[in-house]
């Protein structure tokens, strides 16, 4: 009983402080925090094996050698640890390539999920009254729609329209770039919403504060109020919340494409890469490696995405959970 | 409270109708129709009839008729039909729209509770255990699988989960849908990225309330530990929880797609993506419709129950 009582008593002393003390600056807080850290050093490696080894993956990702086909891993005489998939493409360049071209849906989505968000919240919170009403009935409604419905109404119905916009632009050959950035601005136009909501809860504590009273008071423009003494404050929570968009927006480009609705193929994604991995699993033989391999990079770079958002968020703003 | 349910019911039909709107412009939107595939062409005239007997012709009549036609409680009454009619599909001649979901939407909503109801049953003592035994083994490792769970696609630990459950120890069968033993897998499946949340909500939640003054009070006079926590901690602490279950529900229902396709279901997910794929406009329509509604009533119901369980809230003012 008294071990117990005494446990409970340091639960109780410890819990509000989340591990490390308040008091330190953000980035040492952050620093302290050992699994951020190691996600952030397995993230950076990550990122950086794949672009060291674009220049060898772009040329190797879709070159097929129907010999190989289906070939389990081996390191020599070829080298191809991570074996070979269907078509007999050598699955360690399509996976390099591919955690690029993921990475960067997942970027992208957090960029237009940031720029939209943050614009959104801003205005939402900052003019209030009728503004913020309609504003934020709007984030409710898209908040019930079913968004991966969306998400893939979206993307078909704008595909072909991008595609002839960019053929009549650009000269015809436009049909990949019009696919992956149909699929960019699917996924961030609806992740937004969350950002849009944290941003206008923080500028509507923010905006009572004295120091914007004191702008005020000073004569000085809206403008150079909210992009010189509100945005500075609301990095904290936009780092926070785009870091965790990367992760979001990944695994639903990896939901696209188990439903044949991705980026199209030739280009590798993780995602893509695993769903046709899930594709060639069967009772009979298992090809495991074309599982195994991309969804083991996809979610390493997931978890380590997702603990760097939470030691960002404990490290920025403790009390926001 | 009864005048909140009310105004939030009232509303409904405007948010729908939102929803309706933005929906019907993306259908629109997307070229090519069903009655000219390019393949199996009908005779040019016949074409044109059915598409005139679809209303295919022309987006504005059909964005009127489609929508008037939904609510049809005079129909009801007089027992002519039902009463809502989300029409014929354009795709499938022989079906209405109603068939189809009526087939598919209560094997999607029976996956999705379940896999809800595993979460919140498996995912709630997993947090108040290790929010108690913060940084022991149980607590790293919970955590870590929790995270795992939100990491992987549902496709990856759904295909794992079956070829270990169902092919390698042929505990339960590899798919297919009408008994309880088919049940588990893709609901269990399901369940995994909302039972993670789930634990780390509750862990956090319990780590917040034992700090408290009032746990101190209930600990002092000399209730069990398990007491204090099951009777007293919990109940705070699941209020996050409680309003993270109507979203995630939401998610539950509407993202079970994946897992039906894996586990071979014969839920609403498929006919939603064969519809868009299709040009399938009234099925397109009827999916959205139906899910938002879904979704719709699922956020007023965990409002209420909010509102009931914490006496703090007062819905009129909102």
């Amino acid at each position: 009983m008294t071990t117990t009582a005494k446990k409970n008593t340091t639960i109780a002393d410890e819990a509000p402080a989340a591990n490390v003390p308040v008091r330190c600056l953000p980035w040492q807080r952050f620093y302290r925090n050992r699994s951020a850290m190691v996600s952030i050093v397995v993230l950076a490696v990550v990122l950086l094996t794949c672009l060291a080894t674009l220049p060898i993956s772009i040329d190797q990702y879709q070159l097929q050698q129907l010999d190989f086909n289906r070939q389990p891993p081996r390191i020599g005489p070829v080298f191809a640890p991570f074996g070979y998939d269907l078509l007999g493409r050598n699955l360690l360049w399509r996976c390099l390539f591919g955690g690029l071209v993921s990475l960067g849906i997942g970027l992208a989505a957090a960029a237009i999920s940031v720029t939209i968000g943050t614009l959104w919240g801003l205005t939402a919170g900052w003019y209030g009254g009728r503004v913020d009403n309609v504003m934020m009935r709007l984030v409710d409604i898209l908040y019930g729609l079913p968004y991966i419905l969306m998400v893939i109404l979206l993307k078909i119905a704008f595909e072909p329209m991008l595609i002839k916009l960019l053929n009549n632009v650009f000269g015809p050959g436009h049909e990949r770039v019009a696919n992956i950035i149909i699929l960019f601005v699917a996924i961030g136009s609806i992740s937004w919403l969350t950002m849009a909501r944290v941003i206008r809860g923080q500028v509507l504590s923010l905006k009572t504060q004295p120091f914007i009273e004191a702008a005020r008071a000073m004569g000085l423009p809206t403008r150079k109020i909210l992009l010189k003494h509100l945005l500075p404050n609301l990095i904290g929570p936009v780092i926070v919340y785009a870091t965790l968009t990367v992760p979001q927006a990944m695994l639903q480009e990896s939901f696209l494409s188990f439903l044949g609705i991705g980026i199209g193929p030739p280009i590798p994604t993780w995602g893509s890469l695993a769903a046709e991995g899930v594709k060639a699993v069967n009772t009979v033989i298992s090809f495991w490696w074309m599982v195994v391999f991309p969804s083991a990079m996809l979610g390493l770079t997931l978890l380590c995405l997702n603990f760097t958002g939470d030691g960002l968020r404990d490290a920025l703003d403790p009390r926001l959970r | 409270m009864w005048r909140y349910v009310v105004k939030r019911l009232f509303l409904a039909p405007v948010v729908l109708w939102v929803i309706y709107t933005v929906t019907f412009l993306m259908a629109v939107i997307i070229p090519g129709n069903p009655f000219k595939t390019g393949e199996r062409n009908l005779n040019e005239d016949v074409q044109l009839a059915v598409m005139a007997q679809y209303h295919a012709d022309d987006n504005w009549l059909l964005y009127r008729e489609y929508l008037a036609g939904l609510f049809r409680p005079i129909q009801a009454i007089r027992g002519q039909g039902p009463l809502i009619d989300l029409g014929p599909s354009w795709q499938y001649c022989d079906w209405t729209c109603n068939q189809i979901i009526g087939s598919a939407l209560p094997v999607s909503v029976g996956l999705g509770l379940t896999a809800m109801f595993l979460a919140t049953v498996l995912g709630v003592p997993i947090g108040v255990i290790s929010g108690i035994k913060r940084n022991s083994w149980f607590d790293y490792t919970s955590l870590s699988l929790a995270l795992v769970g939100i990491s992987l696609p549902t496709f990856v630990t759904g295909t794992a989960l079956l070829i270990l459950f169902a092919v390698k120890l042929a505990w339960l069968p590899v798919g297919g849908w009408g008994s309880i033993s088919q049940l588990w897998l893709p609901a269990f499946t399901l369940s995994l990225p909302f039972m993670a949340y789930i634990a780390r909500l509750t862990r956090l939640g319990i780590l917040d309330v034992m700090a408290s003054d009032y746990i101190r009070t209930a600990r002092a006079k000399g209730l069990a530990p398990w007491r204090v926590v099951w009777k007293h901690a919990l109940k705070n602490a699941f209020l996050p929880i409680l309003s993270y279950l109507g979203p995630a529900t939401a998610a539950a229902l509407t993202g079970s797609f994946v897992v039906e396709k894996i586990f071979n279901i014969p839920g609403l997910g498929e006919h939603f993506v064969a519809s868009v794929l299709n040009r399938d406009r009234a099925m397109i329509l009827a999916t959205v419709l139906v899910y938002s509604t879904v979704i719709i009533l699922f956020n007023l119901l965990v409002d209420l129950t909010y509102a009931a369980v914490d006496p703090r809230i007062n819905l009129e003012k909102q």
